[in-house]
């Protein structure tokens, strides 16, 4: 699986489009190799997807190969990609990842490689999401890649009672506090944050959505998929999701080359927990706190159920954020109404 | 059994919304539809509010507005639109005041409004609690929210004397404690003007003789009042003195709202000196306590 010839047939989209890029400056490349430094104008050269076989990174990458070259790099096989994508089945600790930036200029990553599996053990998140992630920047920052886009998530804020209705960037990341857990999600944040001041030649964009909802698997759509869902006896908190074409599509404007920062990002309008349970027309279940939380901790214990107890405060306590600065900056509006963002978890593909 | 137990509630609801009515007459309903809100496309505000459940508790609050204190509106035509901060003196015990100020800007001002005031951050781990606050209107107390609510040209309700106001003991009563800053730096930050309020009859609802400060600070609580009067029989209800709520003219403040404490203060003072002679003139004009 050479990278150079696997997506030859010229008559696609990055390939044609790869044609005038070169033909500017006939001279200076090589006919027969790829062509190294900035022979695209910004905005038109390779991406490299972590995580593509997630469905948020299909969707991504789908959406992305439409316009211009495209690598995914995933551990996961992926059935059904399209014909001009080029798939590397790597883990990205491993080193063929770095043979990946060598063969050929890159122009922006996009990190969406985060495994967030509450069974996994401490270590294999550390592994997976800490030192994979680090490797990662390692690359980004040698071979000087223009643009680096990573998904972290409104979650590293955290649900509290203090909690400003919307908490803007700028708020403390205090999700790890009562979910110990998520840290090491905290820390891909972090990493990204310290990597975007230490180098500046690269453009990073960290993106943090609000629960994303849609024919994505995670905590938030599988809880709407409960056939009854589970809520606290007197708590019902503003909630915000959004759907993952609106992620996509939020992606997307951080690819415009000159944008760098961090940005919330939220669906459409947000709404009571209860008015989520109205749209799905499901029956609902308020189960006082404290024996909610001690018969989530047993079924837990048990292996009866996906939902670790510290996650109950997402559904007792505010965890909204203000996406002012990505729909001033990013130019980015939430296109999915909020009924259909809703129901979006019962529909299975797209 | 569940559409079943919906339609009962769906009865029970349009049983009492009629009963309502019927009660506080066509024009509580007509003056609901006027209230500007920012409702989002589910029928809440951003905050949480619901103006259904804002309707209810409005109707309870009326009963005690109109029938129980009886309570005396001056100056409300001087209540300006668009974003305000209430400023007023807090008193007696239970925070009956805010809901009394918050019934006059709905039930007396024009057009009608409704009041958003800032709550503790512990009433947000209360079952229930934190519900009903947050769909009547009642943000948590963090300066962001402040802003956010004013941004949307809301009227926010603040008591700069805060909880040492309201528990103050019936020898103190009417004289105004320190205010915080915080509200003054918010008013030049977003622009807003203050209009000041004087609560006239709150500090006679509960005789407080003292305070047991230790076993307060036993239990966690602000304060903990000794009110004699609890041992009469329904003496838990507070005494029918008649409220009298004055609203003083808009005042508006140029500055840096990042200035020093003592540039703000100044500000601060004059609107603490407001409110304090604004009480004065009502006490001096009070004929009777109760009527």
């Amino acid at each position: 699986m050479s990278n150079g010839g696997s997506g030859s047939n010229g008559s696609n989209g990055p390939r044609s489009q790869r044609a005038p890029g070169s033909t500017r400056a006939p001279g200076s490349v090589p006919p027969n190799s790829m062509p190294r430094g900035p022979s695209l104008p910004r905005g038109e050269g390779t991406i490299l997807v972590t995580g593509a076989c997630g469905r948020l990174g299909k969707h991504v990458v789908r959406i992305q190969h439409r316009q211009r070259r495209v690598i995914g790099v995933d551990r996961r096989p992926f059935p059904d990609k399209p014909k001009d994508v080029v798939h590397e089945q790597v883990d990205i600790r491993r080193k063929k990842l770095k043979d990946l930036f060598r063969a050929e200029p890159i122009e922006a990553v996009i990190h969406l490689g985060v495994m967030h599996d509450p069974r996994a053990s401490q270590a294999e998140h550390h592994s997976w999401n800490v030192a994979g992630f680090q490797k990662l920047l390692e690359y980004v920052a040698h071979f000087q890649v223009p643009k680096l886009v990573v998904l972290s998530s409104a979650n590293v804020y955290g649900p509290q009672p203090d909690n400003a209705q919307f908490l803007t960037e700028d708020a403390p990341l205090l999700g790890g506090a009562r979910f110990s857990e998520i840290r090491d999600l905290i820390e891909v944040d972090m990493l990204a944050q310290g990597f975007f001041w230490k180098h500046p030649a690269t453009e990073t964009v960290i993106l943090r959505p609000v629960h994303i909802v849609g024919a994505v698997h995670n905590a938030a759509s599988n809880f709407m998929r409960l056939p009854t869902i589970p809520t606290l006896l007197g708590f019902d908190p503003m909630v915000q999701v959004i759907h993952e074409s609106d992620v996509v599509a939020a992606i997307g404007r951080a690819l415009v080359p000159g944008r760098r920062g961090i940005y919330n990002v939220a669906g459409a309008e947000p709404l009571p927990l209860s008015h989520i349970v109205k749209i799905l027309g499901k029956p609902s279940i308020p189960i006082p706190y404290t024996f909610g939380k001690a018969l989530l901790k047993r079924l837990w214990a048990f292996r009866l159920t996906t939902f670790p107890a510290p996650e109950l405060d997402h559904i007792r306590y505010v965890c909204m954020v203000d996406d002012t600065r990505a729909r001033e900056e990013l130019g980015y509006v939430a296109a999915m109404p909020i009924e259909e963002t809703v129901r979006s978890v019962e529909l299975e593909s797209w | 059994m569940a559409p079943l137990a919906r339609r009962v509630i769906d009865a029970a609801v349009g049983g009492v919304d009629d009963w309502m009515t019927g009660k506080l007459g066509e024009e509580f309903n007509e003056r609901l539809a006027r209230v500007p809100l920012n409702l989002t496309a589910t029928g809440v505000d951003e905050f949480g509010l619901d103006p259904q459940w804002t309707k209810w508790a409005l109707a309870s609050v009326a009963f005690l507005h109109r029938k129980y204190f009886r309570t005396e509106i001056f100056g409300h035509e001087q209540v300006p639109e668009g974003r305000i901060l209430l400023i007023s003196n807090h008193s007696g015990q239970v925070p009956i005041d805010a809901a009394l100020i918050g019934a006059s800007l709905f039930m007396d001002v024009e057009p009608p409004r409704f009041t958003r005031a800032m709550v503790e951050k512990w009433t947000q781990t209360l079952p229930f609690v934190s519900l009903l606050f947050a769909r009547v209107g009642q943000v948590v107390g963090v300066p962001e929210n402040a802003k956010r609510l004013l941004e949307n040209d809301e009227a926010l309700l603040v008591f700069p004397e805060g909880a040492r106001g309201i528990s103050k003991s019936f020898d103190k009563r009417y004289q105004l404690e320190d205010f915080g800053l915080g509200f003054m730096r918010l008013a030049l930050e977003t622009g807003t003007p203050i209009v000041p309020i004087a609560v006239i009859g709150g500090e006679e609802q509960y005789i407080s003789v003292g305070n047991f400060d230790s076993l307060a600070k036993l239990l966690r609580m602000p304060s903990m009042p000794i009110l004699p009067q609890l041992l009469l029989p329904f003496g838990v209800l507070p005494l029918p003195t008649r409220y009298r709520i004055y609203f003083g003219e808009p005042m508006r403040f140029d500055g840096d709202p990042d200035d020093d404490d003592a540039v703000i203060e100044e500000k601060v003072f004059a609107v603490k000196a407001t409110i304090q002679s604004m009480i004065n003139r009502g006490l001096k004009a009070r004929k009777s306590v109760f009527f």
